[in-house]
C-alpha cells in the first residue's frame, strides 16, 4: 500500500475503516474500536491471569502484573500524597489503556488508537473534567481562589484571572496533543523509512545493498518508539497524577 | 547477617561507581514530572505547553466573539492572553513544584 505508484503515503495508515465486515459497517464499528477492545482484553487477561496463582515467588506474567500495579501505586502515591490512593484505579486505567494501545499499535497491520486526536482529547478531557469534580467536591468555592494567588494586589486580577483560566484550559490540549503528536510522528517515521526499503530494494543489482540502510534505520526507530510508547504512557499518567495532586491540595 | 552487609556495601559501592545514584537524584529533582532532562525532550514539551495555551486563548476568544457577535476583538485580546498563559506554563514547567507557588 505504502510504496503505489512509487509514492511515500504515510498518512493512509491512519484511515479507519470498517471492522467485521457488514456487522461493523452498520453500527460504525471501526479499526480503532476493535483495537480499543482488544487492548481491554489484554488489560484484563495480564491482571487476571497474571494474578491467578498468587504465587509468593511470581512467574513472568505475574511478575508483569505485579511489576505495572506497583509502578502506577508508586507513582500515585508519591505525586498526590497517601490520600491518592482513592485515584489509584483511574490512573492504572489509563496508563494500561494507552500503553496497550501505543505497544500494540508497533505490530504489523495494527492499528494505534492513541495516534487519533479524538482519542487522546477524549482521555484528556476525562481527566480534565475529573480534576475539576475532585476540586470541587473537596473544597468548594475555594477552587476558584485557585486562579488568584493569595498577596497579589488586586488591581492585577483582570490580567491574573484570564491569564490562569487560560492557563487551566490548556492542560487538556497539551495533554492530548503531546501523546498525539509522538504517536503520530513516529509511525509516519517509521512508514517513510519502509516505503524507503521497497523503494530501493527495486533499483537493480545495488537496489538491495543500499535498502539495507533504511531497514537498519527502522529497526532502531522500532527500539525508539517501544521507549516513546513507554514514555508516553507514563507522561499521561505522571501529569493526571500532578493535576489530581493539584486538585487535592489546591495550590 | 554479616554477609548481606557486605553485598549491600558492595551494591552501594558500585552504584557509585557507575553514577548511577546520582543519576536517580538528578532525575527527581528535574522539572515538573520527575523525567530525565533532555534538552530535546525539554524543548518539545514547552513547545506543546505554549502551543497548547495559545489553542485555548483563541478558542475561547473565538467562541465569546461568535457568542457576542464581536467577532475580530475579543479573539485578538484572548489569543494575546493565551500567548502570556502559555509562557506561565514554560515558567512553571521550570521552576520546582514544592515551594514555588506556596
Amino acid at each position: 500500500m505504502a510504496a503505489e505508484g512509487n509514492t511515500i503515503d504515510a498518512l493512509s495508515q491512519f484511515q479507519l475503516t470498517h471492522a467485521l465486515g457488514p456487522v461493523g459497517a452498520a453500527v460504525n464499528f471501526t479499526q480503532s474500536n476493535a483495537f480499543m477492545l482488544t487492548a481491554a482484553v489484554v488489560i484484563v487477561l495480564i491482571m487476571t491471569v497474571g494474578m491467578a496463582p498468587r504465587a509468593i515467588v511470581p512467574g513472568r506474567l505475574q511478575a508483569a502484573a505485579e511489576t505495572f500495579y506497583e509502578f502506577i501505586e508508586n507513582l500515585v502515591i508519591g505525586q498526590v500524597g497517601h490520600e491518592g490512593k482513592r485515584y489509584f484505579p483511574f490512573v492504572f486505567t489509563l496508563f494500561m489503556f494507552i500503553l496497550l494501545g501505543n505497544v500494540i499499535g508497533l505490530f504489523p497491520y495494527a492499528f494505534t488508537y492513541t495516534s487519533h486526536i479524538a482519542v487522546t482529547f477524549g482521555l484528556a478531557a476525562v481527566v480534565f473534567v475529573l480534576t475539576t469534580l475532585v476540586a470541587l467536591a473537596l473544597h468548594g468555592k475555594k477552587f476558584f481562589g485557585y486562579f488568584f494567588p493569595e498577596g497579589a494586589p488586586v488591581w492585577l486580577a483582570p490580567i491574573i484571572v484570564p491569564v490562569e483560566v487560560v492557563s487551566y484550559l490548556s492542560r487538556p490540549i497539551s495533554l492530548s496533543i503531546r501523546l498525539f503528536a509522538n504517536m503520530v510522528a513516529g509511525h509516519v517515521l517509521l512508514k517513510v523509512f519502509a516505503t524507503f526499503v521497497v523503494l530501493l530494494g527495486g533499483l537493480g543489482i545495488v537496489g538491495p545493498f543500499i535498502a539495507v540502510l533504511p531497514l537498519t534505520v527502522n529497526v532502531l526507530l522500532i527500539g525508539f518508539e517501544l521507549l516513546v510508547a513507554f514514555l508516553q504512557a507514563y507522561v499521561f499518567a505522571i501529569l493526571t497524577s500532578v493535576y489530581l495532586h493539584d486538585a487535592v491540595h489546591l495550590h | 547477617m554479616n554477609e548481606r552487609d557486605d553485598f549491600n556495601e558492595r551494591l552501594r559501592k558500585a552504584r557509585h561507581r557507575q553514577g548511577l545514584d546520582q543519576n536517580a537524584r538528578g532525575a527527581d529533582g528535574e522539572g515538573q514530572g520527575g523525567l530525565p532532562a533532555s534538552a530535546l525532550r525539554i524543548g518539545l514539551r514547552a513547545g506543546v505547553e505554549v502551543v497548547s495555551a495559545l489553542i485555548a486563548g483563541a478558542g475561547i476568544g473565538w467562541l465569546i466573539d461568535r457568542w457576542l457577535g464581536t467577532f475580530p476583538w475579543l479573539f485578538m485580546l484572548f489569543f494575546a492572553i493565551g500567548g502570556v498563559a502559555g509562557v506561565l506554563n514554560v515558567y512553571r514547567l521550570f521552576t520546582p513544584r514544592k515551594g514555588a507557588r506556596k
